[in-house]
């Protein structure tokens, strides 16, 4: 029996890194700290019947069983054989593996693009335009007497968040934790969250910018001619900026109730410039509540290798980033790629129907744990090892504080890393090709 | 009845995924609709009944669930998952965002009428490859 303590949680961008994990005979036998999400992750390392174990390819119309040589040789021929392969996911993985995955792209000329696209690539667009405001969650748990979460719940996506960062730790100058501080929560509904913020706003679906335009319009002195905006009463929308401006130091955590409503990027852009605006009177923060525990890793190790955060088509033979064009959906919808690589994601469950369509009808290579509706409608199916549970890695925290992920315990036997897979299909690619060129030089 | 449908996570959501998604506790967790209680008397949905809820995209049957975040008259939550996806639309606007939240959709009743799993939804909905 081994206990290991300070283990860091691979499920959300919050990597709670105060988890203790009690191992016997290579089976997670408890679980300390953990969310229930985060405990349920752990656990499920070691129920080998919901996992995949085996290679598989599709043969004959069914997925039988191969060897890993023979499912590395298929992907590497479906994704050779592609015009414009699409290499999506990657959020639920190291950046080691992010790193081999981007070259593999730029190697097949294809479209790289992560979970991103359907979380906070409007963040990032509205960063480009506005710039980022923001600090570490380390910051938060010190400094911070105001939170407000507008759009997100953490009591659901991110269960620690609040406990571990936000409102109830104590903090170096917040020494009485949740009684130092105040929690508003913005939504359309009185979320698990919102029923336990000092405040709760109901706001109009889909008025969220309209309602941050009435914010600045306060804090920068101006006055309020209508009754109420987006469904919030002009005295309760005056107290908030006053509130806003004077906290000693605020932060504004938003979620996909901003970024994938009406509105989108240009909600974020406005709530940017209210904090912008707000830091005329005293310190603001925003902050993006991001989701996979290494969504912003993958961002991180993109823009090193390539120059953009997400959404990169590199059929140019160059870097080429135009969200509404290489992101994944509208590559996707308008029917341009004819192979996808899936890694550590689940685009069947989770992507609108009309991408899925085109994504049934051409080869999928899926690299994952657990059988999902995407490995149902794989062609090549490989087993990977758990990234932070049996294999090491690196990821990056919703506020880009870059963490080294330990194992625990050993991947069942003959399952590699996503690592170790992206270099053994990397490497069939590239000495085919190398083979093929050497032919025409002859 | 016509509602304004969102989507999004849910801890059992993100609990039941990491449990694996051909279990039993994904289909419990993901293809339900959370209604405001005005709108399921107007409906004349009771908590469990089985509902039709169809988009522009396509339709799909889920259980209906007393919202505990009410009241949100006109507004209803599907958790993120394959019963959800089905019918949201894909117009990206240029943003690579497709509208996950805010999607028109009509209601009905469809009590007694079979829920399907992820497995069997995707195989009818994709027209497997086999």
């Amino acid at each position: 029996m081994h206990r290991y303590t300070d283990v860091i949680c691979s499920f959300c961008g919050t990597l709670c890194d105060d988890i203790e994990v009690v191992v016997e005979d290579n089976r997670i036998v408890d679980v300390k700290h953990a969310c229930r999400i985060g405990t349920a992750k752990f656990f499920a390392s070691n129920d080998y019947e919901h996992r995949i174990l085996k290679p598989m390819v599709r043969k004959n119309g069914k997925l039988v069983e191969a060897s890993l040589d023979e499912a590395v040789e298929r992907a590497a021929e479906i994704l050779k054989s592609a015009t414009k392969p699409l290499l999506y996911g990657w959020s639920s993985t190291s950046c080691e593996a992010h790193s081999v995955g981007i070259e593999l792209a730029e190697e097949l000329g294809g479209v790289i693009d992560n979970t991103t696209t359907v979380c906070h690539g409007p963040s990032a667009l509205a960063i480009h335009d506005a710039g980022y405001i923001s600090c570490t969650l380390g910051e938060v748990k010190n400094r911070a007497d105001l939170i407000i979460y507008w759009g997100a719940n953490p009591m659901h996506g991110h269960p620690r968040h609040l406990s571990r960062y936000s409102i109830f730790p104590r903090g170096y100058f917040r020494e009485r934790g949740q009684q130092d501080r105040e929690l508003i929560v913005i939504d359309v509904r009185k979320t698990d969250t919102a029923k336990i913020a000092n405040k709760f706003i109901r706001v109009n679906y889909g008025e969220d910018y309209e309602l941050i335009s009435a914010l600045r319009k306060v804090v920068n002195g101006g006055e309020l001619h209508q009754e109420s905006v987006a469904g919030v009463p002009r005295e309760e929308i005056i107290a908030l900026a006053e509130k806003m401006k004077n906290a000693q130091f605020g932060v504004l955590f938003f979620g996909m109730g901003l970024t994938q409503s009406y509105g989108r990027h240009r909600n974020i852009d406005n709530a940017i410039c209210l904090v912008r605006d707000l830091n005329t009177h005293t310190k603001f923060v925003i902050m993006a509540m991001r989701g996979h525990y290494n969504v912003v890793g993958f961002n991180e190790v993109l823009s090193w290798q390539a120059g953009f955060p997400f959404a990169v088509d590199m059929g140019r033979g160059f870097a080429w980033y135009n969200p509404g064009e290489t992101t994944a959906n509208d590559v996707l919808q308008r029917g341009e790629c004819d192979a996808a690589l899936i890694i550590a994601s689940d685009p069947v469950s989770h992507f609108p129907r009309k991408s899925i369509e085109h994504l049934a009808k051409i080869p999928i290579i899926a690299i994952d744990i657990h059988p999902t509706p995407t490995t149902q409608l794989a062609d090549v199916v490989i087993p990977s090892a758990i990234v932070g549970i049996e294999v090491d890695g690196t990821a990056y925290r919703m506020d880009a504080v870059p963490l080294r992920l330990r194992k625990v315990k050993e991947p069942p036997e003959g399952v590699l890393s996503d690592v170790e897979i992206l270099r053994r299909i990397l490497a069939k690619v590239r000495g085919e090709q190398l083979a093929a060129k050497a032919e025409v030089a002859r | 009845m016509e509602i304004t449908l969102i989507t999004g996570r849910t801890v059992a959501q993100g609990e039941a995924m990491e449990k694996g998604k051909t279990g039993e506790d994904f289909k419990r967790a993901c293809a339900v609709i959370e209604l405001d209680p005005e709108d399921m008397s107007k409906l004349g949905a009771y908590d469990g009944d089985e509902v039709r809820v169809r988009t522009s995209e396509g339709e799909v049957v889920v259980v209906a669930k007393k919202s505990r975040d009410a009241p949100h008259p006109g507004v209803a939550f599907i958790p993120m998952g394959p019963w959800a996806n089905v019918i949201v639309g894909g117009d990206t606007e240029s943003t690579g965002m497709p509208p996950f939240k805010g999607i028109k959709a009509e209601i009905t009743l469809a009590k007694g009428e079979r829920v399907l799993s992820a497995e069997e939804l995707i195989a009818q909905v994709y027209k497997l490859k086999e």
